[in-house]
């Protein structure tokens, strides 16, 4: 069981969440990762949420439609892992957010519309945690009530991303 | 099975496949500016690999915020700078020469037919405007970019949107895309590239076809190619002319990057554009758009005319037109920032800003200025702005504000309104 992807879900239950509104482009001009930690998701559209409250001891993101959607910055995804974030499941991506999650050794996942629909459902609302099981390549989602195994599929560029730890160490070392 | 523009450029530029899925290619130019390629750097230093892959096809500017505004972009301008001087690249914009980096380099003949580039920024799919595969990348692509000259990318799907009929008075490149873009949605296009053909896109200028591939990704597309033909020629030919006999060589080489006939696309479309009518979107997405006749009950704030969708000499002469001897209503605050140098040189020269500083508009430098709110132009809580940048999203440009996206022309006939309102109706 490798757990460096599992823990607390927090679910963002819209569509096109967009990199403006994952890390505003005025922090852009900070030189560290961890100086966007307090930013995360600051701008953020979406009723009830509020980022302080909601993100604290969360390390997944669920969430709906073309996340990531937007800007090239790579912020989004290092606001995400300074805030102990490694992983987003959705129904689906904006190209660059997802290949940057990878790139930088991190996960972003798809599962089928009708999976999403039903991971919503049953764990939305309710305190909630994955496991994810690379071996298997399987998600096991809990709550206090409930257990649901999910699996998922990668790339082998994906695969590869993940095991070598990034894309910097993957292409210095075959190209 | 033929071949589609993206799908002749993948195979000609391969250099591995990692699975089924993606492709790594070999790239004929890197572009950075100062806000992504910073942090790209620092990692290679910080890795002991501060190396570039070929100084010659590095091009480097300055762009989102300059002059610098504080001790932070100052600093991010001095990596670059330093970093430039340090590996030789030559082909680096600092202040007084630098622009938009997607007008900047097309104008500094830095784009050919079947070029793979790639950025640090999502509107380097301007560049497909020239015929080339240009895509938007974060810093981790960038650093491999730099270091090695090779990115990784999901094999491309592409979408031939064939753009027919007659573009009606007041009616112009921002239009087409932004109701080609309402029709796909903001996700419409992920992981394709849109082939823009047809009558319209062929009589357009180079300057209409950037605005129309600029906006490729607000529909989810990695790039947006027009096909290199005369027009593409005429303005790249001062840059190429070394390396062919005539003209007509020129034209005969650039067919290698056109799509066969037979190619296999994801999906055709027809986009007839008689009955378009100027389009203003209204929401916090680039795909809910709406004409600015109905949209006539918004006030607005600021007009802002610039960016690397609209900052180019074609866009400013288009709103010129309108706010020829007029003037802006004063609660409105106008401003305008030519995209480049030499946008500002010939904006001088013909009288255009002499206009826009007769109409009440405030000119700047060329900057990306208040288009993602990181510079200048950043509105204030409630504010509204009519812009002629690319986006849209909430607190893009300013925390609190509202954007509302349209052409230049609908921008200067609203700066002259005080309200949303199209330039055909102006008379104002």
């Amino acid at each position: 069981m490798n757990h460096s992807f599992s823990g607390g879900i927090l679910f963002l239950d819209r569509d096109d969440i967009n990199t403006d509104e994952i890390i505003p482009a005025k922090y852009l001009t900070e030189a560290s990762r961890e100086a966007l930690k307090p930013y995360l998701l600051e701008d953020l559209r979406l009723d009830g949420f509020s980022p302080g409250r909601d993100l604290s001891g969360k390390s997944v993101l669920v969430s709906k439609a073309n996340f990531g959607c937007g800007s090239s910055r790579e912020h989004a995804p290092w606001a995400l892992e300074v805030n102990g974030i490694r992983m987003v499941i959705a129904k689906s991506f904006a190209r660059i957010f997802k290949q940057n999650m990878f790139n930088c050794g991190m996960m972003a996942v798809s599962l089928p519309e009708e999976t999403m629909e039903e991971l919503f459902r049953r764990f939305s609302g309710r305190s909630a945690v994955v496991m994810t099981d690379l071996d298997r390549s399987v998600f096991e989602f809990r709550s206090d009530t409930d257990l649901w195994k999910v699996p998922f599929t990668l790339t082998e560029f994906e695969w590869r991303m993940i095991r070598s730890g990034g894309w910097v160490n993957y292409a210095d070392a075959n190209y | 099975m033929g071949k589609t523009v993206v799908e002749k450029i993948m195979d000609a530029h391969l250099v591995d496949r990692l699975g089924e899925d993606m492709v790594v290619l070999r790239l004929d130019a890197v572009f950075c500016h100062e806000i992504t390629t910073p942090l790209a750097i620092a990692d290679l230093v910080a890795r002991g690999k501060d190396r570039v892959f070929d100084p010659s096809r590095i091009k480097a500017v300055i762009d989102h915020v300059s002059p610098a505004k504080d001790s932070k972009t100052a600093m991010q301008g001095k990596t670059l700078r330093d970093w430039a001087r340090r590996h030789g690249i030559q082909d680096f914009f600092d202040i007084g020469r630098n622009g938009i980096c997607h007008a900047l380099f097309p104008e500094k003949g830095f784009v050919r037919p079947g070029y793979t580039i790639i950025m640090g920024d999502s509107h380097t799919c301007t560049h497909g405007a020239f015929g080339a595969f240009a895509a938007g990348v974060g810093t981790t692509d960038l650093e491999v970019g730099i270091l090695k000259g090779v990115c990784a990318f999901p094999r491309q799907k592409t979408i031939r949107i064939e753009v027919t009929g007659k573009l009606p008075e007041g009616v112009y490149a921002k239009d087409i895309v932004l109701s080609i873009i309402g029709e796909l949605g903001v996700n419409g296009a992920t992981n394709h590239v849109i082939e823009f053909c047809g009558p319209v896109i062929d009589a357009l200028s180079m300057e209409a076809r950037m605005t129309i591939c600029n906006m490729a990704i607000e529909a989810g597309a990695t790039c947006g190619i027009c096909y290199p033909d005369e027009t593409t020629l005429a303005y790249l030919w001062p840059f190429i002319r070394k390396e062919y006999p005539d003209r007509t060589h020129c034209l005969q080489d650039f067919q290698r990057w056109l799509p066969d006939a037979d190619a296999d696309y994801a999906r055709v479309m027809v986009h007839d554009v008689s009955g378009l009518k100027p389009l203003v979107t209204f929401g916090f997405k680039p795909d809910q758009v709406q004409p600015a006749e109905q949209m006539q009950d918004v006030q607005v704030d600021q007009v802002y005319i610039g960016s690397c969708t609209n900052g180019r000499i074609e866009d400013l002469r288009i709103a010129a037109d309108v706010l020829k001897g007029k003037r802006i209503q004063p609660k409105v605050r106008g401003i305008v920032s030519p995209a480049t140098p030499s946008v500002f040189q010939q904006a001088l020269k013909e009288g255009i800003l002499e206009v826009f500083l007769d109409a009440g508009f405030c000119v700047t430098n060329p900057t990306c200025g208040a288009c993602l709110g990181m510079s200048n132009g950043i509105l204030a809580e409630g504010e509204v702005c009519a812009s002629t940048t690319n986006r849209n999203f909430n607190g893009r440009m300013g925390k609190g504000g509202m954007v509302h996206l349209m052409s230049p022309a609908t921008a200067a006939a609203t700066a002259l309104a005080g309200h949303i309102a199209p330039a055909e109706r102006g008379g104002l």
